[in-house]
């Protein structure tokens, strides 16, 4: 059975990739294996945890649902990019003061969804917080610090 | 704004001059996790790595009858196609008894099953290939023949006669069995006012480590070194393992533990799959790597609680707790788990039962049987939830029984607060609890009057608020009594080495893990503090067994009070070191001097006298400057375990308000509070976190988490979506509070603090559950998860 090879064009981070990739092959696979970017989990490989949220033409997706293929011509940004460039500097300052991450592993995907709220715009409540991580798992915080992050941001960038 | 910058200190008789201790300070290892930048096990890539994938049982007891391996043997990338016949020449067996549990038996367990397979999910068969892709493809090609084996699956009847014996040459199906007696039980019983019995249930349920359990094995012949790359609590621990059962010398493996995605006492253990990877790596002489999948891990990964617990409490009628008396059964598994053992959870139950009360009479029994379902060990909190639901559960009956509210009940047998040091009803020792001042706390912190009010204005508009209780004791830094009495090499003392670097900043070494509780934070805070060093200049090394003290690691909350009095000591040893070189070079008496913010200092007026920088520089570069026969000793080392008391019990209250939809039967957690007592306070925050995420484990286990397993032994939701754990869309806020009362085992004072939010949730919760429904005639729900479909059955509307 030899796998069924598909080429591929993106960029990820901003960086132009070329890949000849297995069809199969998922996102999260892709960008851990192939490109090394190990900054995306992989916690159930069936979409329900969260760990491998990365965003794709902008918008958050479940990098363990979507396959390398399907990425043709798109933009990828994982957590590795949105660190370096500052896009949640504040976001990731307010996790660490608040200590809203203990082993880290859900991390980079809690951070991309909280971003995503954040760049709605406005204030949302504790209980819009919550709803809006619903689908990513944190086994370690109990999650009390990490709604105390994300609203001490919303507060921080509403005002300036 | 919600976020405090730093929390007024806990005030500790270790107040040097810019001491951390007490303080929030943040963890060192933040940035680069949240960077993507961290470095687990499920990361590691090592040149000519290739990787395992495991064939598993689909039956819960089969003979292997035959495997037949040509067809992936010849599948593409595959390297190798391993059977437990061909491992075990490779690997030992091993055996999970202790000796202090008395009569524990277990049969030997190997790394991939040989002749039989024990449960659904046990591995039989590695497939070794060039990426964990093609190993899976070559699974496929794996035939195992199998003669189905009548499963023993219930615990209840796994000691009946007619039931088959798992391992035969046991004899029968019994693991362990403790019993106990204190007092006089029996004329307690006879004598008392009322008797309340209860039987609960407690589902079997399971870690769910976000990263699952990984490990990447490394055999170097040239070297004869094994290097292991591994998600694991305890290094040293499995340093020993894994030389022990491949025949090598402790030198000769290297264990390194760098972040680990999750823990909770999941990757304290000695796994099968893992052991096999690490076989393989030998036999084949190259890096190979296992990252367990989900289905895997809910299969493997040790699963815990199902207990049974027939249990009974006399009260008087003036609300005086007379006897306690518990049957405890649970299955474990085929295996007991190594080398731990699966009996330490019964064990606990029956230590911990009844134990925040002042109560001379009690009976306890507790009986561990094998099963063909995954084994079941060690998880946060062991036996806690099930010893305080089944304890907390009893007062809050006899309380309605006796018609008394359940704070008073509590008020009136909880342990006083003077009368320490004592003993509770199984005989455990305590040095110093605060369970009144607790109580006391976190009513008010509740306000549970108001609470009360509210909740009966709100029953008249037909809302169904329920406020339950929950006080709690807690088993942490555990001395040898724990195993090392047993005959485990699983060490209960840490060391801290500290060496001042060349610049005058210190570096630490400890045996100590981090799992993301702040372990490395502690350590920082506590030799920064002792040493006299901004906390910036402290670097903390972890999870190297070539490279830190022995030590036993991060489990039974030990680390923030066993290594940090390691780092005290230290600390201070260093600081002595350090002021012998600088009162040579300031002609000074090293009594007279201190360090102060990385300066030495002079200790009376505080005057500066020379810098970390400048004795280093000395030191090292220099030491013709210094008086003949002076060496100058720049690192230190103190190693610390508890002596005076085997565990330093912890105590605490939780509180849970929360709301019952009586037609759906959905419950909704409103609010949390947690007050505990874990001595000296080292970093707030960071005990605040362990307790939040602590709690919210036990609200995953008394509302949601279930392995649901079939009577064939078939687990019916291994995965994600269908086992549910907690979201943070269904889980309250939790309110955080705390009482001092320091271990004087201890200069640092610290005790644990891990298990705490895991030991009570359960508990509170099912009581404000049977509180909001008590008043409408519903029979009282003793099980756990307590599903709508528990609830709708106790109100009998199903
Ligand atoms: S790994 Fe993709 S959702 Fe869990
Ligand atoms: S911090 Fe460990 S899973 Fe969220």
């Amino acid at each position: 059975m030899s796998p069924h090879l598909v080429d591929i064009r993106l960029t990820v981070n901003g960086e132009p990739v070329n890949e000849r990739v297995e069809a199969r092959k998922t996102l999260v696979d892709f960008l851990r294996d192939d490109l090394g970017l190990t900054g995306s989990h992989i916690g159930c490989e069936h979409g329900v945890c969260g760990a491998c949220t990365v965003r794709v033409d902008g918008v958050v997706v479940r990098g363990c649902l979507m396959l390398a293929a399907q990425c043709d011509g798109a933009r990828v940004e994982t957590i590795e990019g949105v660190s370096d460039t500052g896009e949640i500097a504040d976001l990731q300052e307010a996790f660490e003061k608040r200590n809203a991450l203990q082993c880290g592993y859900c991390t980079p995907g809690m951070l991309l969804t909280a971003q995503e709220l954040l760049a709605r715009g406005g204030v949302p409540d504790r209980s819009a917080i919550r709803e809006h991580l619903a689908g990513n798992y944190c086994r370690c915080t109990g999650y009390h610090a990490i709604v105390d992050a994300v609203e001490s941001v919303a507060e921080t960038r509403s005002k300036g | 704004m919600k976020i405090v910058q730093d929390m007024p200190p806990v005030l500790s008789a270790l107040d040097r001059p810019n001491s951390y201790i007490g303080r929030s300070v943040p963890r060192p290892n933040l940035a680069r996790l949240m960077q993507g930048r961290g470095q687990y096990v499920s990361d590691v890539v090592l040149p000519r790595m290739a990787h395992v994938a495991f064939a598993r049982s689909p039956h819960a007891h089969a003979r292997i009858r035959a495997i037949e391996t040509g067809r992936a043997k010849s599948a593409p990338g595959v390297i190798a196609v391993v059977t437990g016949a061909e491992l075990a020449r490779v690997m030992t067996p091993w055996v999970g008894v202790l000796t202090h549990l008395k009569g524990i038996k277990s049969a030997p367990q190997h790394a991939l099953a040989v002749d039989r397979a024990c449960w659904r999910g046990e591995a039989v068969c590695a497939v070794v290939a060039r990426s964990r892709a093609e190993a899976e493809d070559a699974i496929e090609l794996v035939e195992v023949d199998y003669e189905e084996l009548a499963p023993v699956t219930d615990a209840e009847t796994a000691l009946d006669p007619g039931t088959p014996v798992i391992h035969p040459d046991l004899g029968d199906n019994l693991t362990f069995e403790r019993r106990h007696e204190a007092g006089a039980p029996d004329t307690a019983f006879a004598e008392a006012d009322e008797v309340v019995e209860a039987t609960f249930r407690f589902g079997r349920h399971t870690g769910v480590t976000n990263e699952p359990r990984a490990v990447v094995a490394d055999w170097n012949p040239g070297e004869q070194r094994l290097t292991v790359y591994h998600g694991t609590q305890a290094p040293h621990m499995m340093q020993n393992l894994f030389a022990k059962h491949l025949a090598l010398e402790e030198h000769q493996v290297r264990v390194i533990t760098k972040d680990v995605g999750g823990s909770f006492g999941i990757k304290v253990h000695t796994y099968a799959d893992e052991m096999a990877t690490v076989a393989l790596s030998k036999l084949l002489k190259r890096p190979v790597k296992f990252v367990a999948d989900r289905i895997e891990s809910f299969v493997t990964d040790i699963h815990a609680r199902d207990h049974r617990v027939q249990a009974r409490v006399a009260v008087k009628r003036d609300g005086t707790i007379t006897a306690f008396e518990i049957d405890d059964l649970t299955g474990i598994g085929p295996y007991s788990v190594y080398p731990r053992t699966s009996g330490i959870e019964a064990n606990q139950v029956v230590n911990l039962t009844g134990g925040p009360y002042t109560c001379p009479n009690y009976r306890a029994l507790a009986r561990v049987v094998f099963q063909n379902k995954n084994v079941m060990c060690q998880y946060r909190a062991v036996g806690h939830p099930i010893a305080t639901a089944v304890t907390e559960g009893l007062v809050d009956l006899a309380a309605m029984r006796i018609g008394m509210d359940p704070v008073e009940i509590r008020r009136r047998n909880l342990i006083a607060d003077d009368a320490y040091p004592t003993s509770g009803p199984s005989g455990i020792r305590f040095e110093q609890l605060s369970h009144h001042a607790s109580l006391d706390k976190v009513l008010a912190m509740m306000d549970y009057r108001a609470l009360r009010a509210e909740q009966a204005r709100l029953r008249e508009k037909g809302v169904h608020r329920g406020i339950g209780l929950a006080s709690f004791i807690e088993v942490t830094n555990p001395s040898a009594a724990f195993y090392g009495v047993g005959g485990a090499r699983i060490s209960s003392q840490d060391g801290v080495t500290i060496r001042l670097d060349a610049q005058g900043a210190i570096i630490c070494h400890t045996g100590v893990t981090e799992q993301g509780q702040g372990a490395e934070a502690v350590i920082a805070q506590v030799a920064a503090s002792a040493f006299g060093v901004p906390i910036a200049r402290v670097r903390v090394v972890t999870g190297d067994t070539d490279n830190t003290p022995y030590g036993g690691g991060t489990w039974a909350s030990r680390a923030a009070g066993i290594g940090g009095e390691a780092a005290w000591q230290a600390g201070k040893a260093l600081r002595a070191n350090v002021l012998a070189v600088a009162g040579s070079i300031l002609q000074a008496a090293p009594e007279s001097l201190d360090i102060r913010n990385g300066t030495v200092i002079d200790r009376e007026t505080g005057r500066e006298r020379i810098g970390l920088d400048e004795v280093a520089r000395v030191a090292y570069f220099r030491p013709d400057t210094l008086p003949p026969g002076f060496q100058a000793e720049l690192m230190a080392t103190r190693h610390y375990v508890p002596r005076a008391w085997p565990f330093a019990f912890t105590n605490g209250i939780q509180a849970s308000l929360l709301e019952v939809d009586v037609e759906t039967g959905f419950i909704t957690l409103l609010k949390h509070w947690c007050v505990e007592d874990c001595g000296t306070v080292i970093n707030p925050q960071l005990v605040d976190e362990q307790v939040r995420g602590g709690v919210v484990q036990g609200l995953g286990a008394v509302l949601f988490e279930h392995c649901l397993y079939d009577e064939r032994g078939q687990l019916l939701n291994g995965n994600m979506a269908d086992y549910l754990v907690p979201m943070a869309c269904e889980m309250p806020d939790i309110a955080v509070g705390h009482v001092v009362s320091p271990t004087a085992d201890s200069e640092l004072g610290a005790k644990g603090a891990g298990e705490a939010g895991t030991a009570g949730a359960p508990a509170c919760v099912m009581n404000a559950v049977n509180d909001a429904l008590a008043p409408l005639g519903a029979a009282t729900i003793t099980e756990m998860p307590i599903t709508p479909s528990v609830v709708l059955r106790a109100l009998g509307r199903v």
